[in-house]
């Protein structure tokens, strides 16, 4: 993909916020993302907002606001993926010649505790059948047989990532943790601790696009969109994040995320080999690893490998989730794609001052989730 | 029963899938439309009621909108007509469970319901145990 900019970003914190609404916490990250773009009324031709939880017309309580209305406004779900879906829509709008500039944000308020999804049949969840963490288990499970990942490798992942987020002041959790506090943490379904866990939360996200032409209004240098993708699952996989209820003996069905990140790189034009820092779905501590491997971070049965290299820390040769992730900034699902995206336009703006990816010039976020759902973006500057 | 459709509940009870008469492939629950090849062409057909375990974990806290007891088994079974099923298992403690192990069919109690009838559903056990 050419020509597409990210000229400005805002982000509302993540983290419990009681008394906030999903509208107000939409609207503190579109006006800061405005403000950064040189973006004021009447300068954005369409408008996507991801959200899953927020309910009919999300995007233009906002936007209603903020004053900012008349142009098309548009809701998107996908799950985790949400805010990539977004982001697809906006960026493909940009490039076909609809629009110059786009507005995209993520905005959610969870529920606390297990979610609910209305995704399952009501049987489901009666039966038991409806534990999404139970999913993340046997997922976690299949990858220490594959790769070797044992628990220590889970509480490390943990380690590293609460590591990264103590710098960051828009996360839920900015203290760091101990691999012996993690283990101790009551078992959710083995072999994963509730620390492993991350919590789905409150937040919002937002940025907007510009025609790379067109992007000398902003406050700060823009940044390129390489790609933007989204894909969903193809059938087989009894694992995949489309939690069926039975799969094929089928070991060779790509994941929807190797899906994803194969078009993201061939749009973009770039390997893996390219990547500077990364930002992926950490729902728990062994999605982290399994995504190693599904974004071809390393060889498949390679992750365990990878993250006891320590490349993936911050200093290491491919800092993974130096916002501290999804396990120290907790999954508000509309907006965590692109709070990714928010942390990886500041690394490359080279802004991030103690979690800073030094040199860091290609940059890659990825989530992944219900539906199933895979957003794989590649910026560059 | 949780639903009806899914299993039968008898003295040898059957999981109640499909066989795309096109691709060949198993489907469970049953549907109309070939979830691999998109085929129209899907016939009834009972699942082998015994099995390998593919994957194990245990649920410890009630997820939202469940209705039984806790902790509970959760695992995939790998059938014979190369299939595999995400199901309940009768055993909770993931450290009693090894790969590959033997498992049959079930038909279990899950809970009373409001009105006081029993509520069944299926799920796989070690093959021998009682």
């Amino acid at each position: 993909m050419k020509g597409v900019a990210i000229t400005g970003v805002g982000m509302h914190p993540f983290g419990r916020f009681d008394g906030v609404s999903t509208t107000d916490m939409g609207v503190s990250a579109v006006r800061a993302a405005l403000r950064e773009a040189g973006v004021t009324k009447g300068g954005f031709q369409a408008a996507f907002c991801g959200t899953a939880y927020g309910g009919v017309a999300t995007g233009h309580k906002v936007l209603s606001r903020l004053g900012m209305t008349g142009m098309p406004i548009v809701d998107v779900e996908a799950g985790c993926a949400s805010g990539g879906a977004a982001l697809m829509l906006a960026a493909g709008a940009i490039r076909a010649g609809q629009y110059d500039t786009v507005l995209v944000f993520g905005t959610e308020k969870m529920p606390k505790g297990i979610i609910r999804s209305s995704f399952f049949e009501p049987w489901q969840e009666e039966a038991g059948l409806a534990a999404t963490p139970a999913f993340f288990a046997l997922r976690a499970q299949k990858l220490a047989m594959s790769s070797g990942v044992t628990k220590d490798h889970l509480a490390q992942v943990v380690v590293k990532n609460r590591r990264h987020g103590t710098s960051n002041g828009d996360a839920m959790f900015q203290k760091g943790i101990t691999a012996a506090e993690v283990l101790a943490s009551r078992v959710v379904c083995e072999p994963l601790h509730l620390f492993m866990l991350c919590s789905p939360n409150e937040g919002a996200a937002a940025v907007v696009l510009s025609r790379q032409d067109m992007a000398t209004n902003s406050q700060a240098t823009p940044i390129t969109l390489a790609s933007a993708v989204l894909r969903s699952h193809l059938p087989g996989s009894v694992l995949s994040e489309s939690t069926p209820l039975s799969g094929l003996t089928d070991d060779t069905v790509p994941p929807a995320t190797t899906l994803a990140a194969r078009d993201a790189f061939a749009e973009a034009g770039l390997g893996p080999e390219d990547l500077d820092v990364v930002e992926c779905q950490d729902t728990d501590a062994a999605r982290e690893l399994l995504s190693y491997e599904e974004l071809g971070l390393c060889e498949p049965g390679g992750s365990a490998a990878l993250l006891e290299s320590g490349d993936t820390m911050l200093g290491g040769r491919l800092p993974v989730n130096p916002s501290g992730g999804l396990l120290s900034k907790g999954e508000p699902l509309g907006a965590s794609a692109l709070g990714q995206v928010v942390e990886l336009v500041r690394q490359l703006r080279g802004e991030c001052g103690a979690r800073q990816v030094e040199r860091a010039r290609v940059a890659l976020s990825h989530t992944v989730g219900r539906g199933a759902n895979a957003g794989v973006v590649i910026l560059t500057r | 029963m949780v639903k009806e459709g899914l299993f039968t509940d008898s003295e040898a009870p059957e999981l109640l899938g499909s066989r795309c008469t096109i691709c060949a492939a198993h489907h469970f629950p049953r549907h109309d439309t070939c979830p691999y090849c998109s085929s129209e062409e899907t016939q009834p057909a009972a699942l082998s009621a015994v099995g390998v375990l593919w994957a194990w974990t245990a649920v410890t806290a009630a997820p939202p909108g469940y209705r039984g007891e806790t902790p509970y088994g959760v695992g995939v079974v790998e059938l014979p007509e190369g299939i595999r099923v995400i199901t309940r298992l009768t055993e909770s403690d993931p450290a009693a469970l090894v790969a590959g192990q033997s498992m049959e069919l079930r038909i279990v109690p899950l809970h009373t319901d409001d009105e006081g009838n029993e509520v069944v559903t299926f799920a796989f056990a070690p093959v021998g145990e009682s």
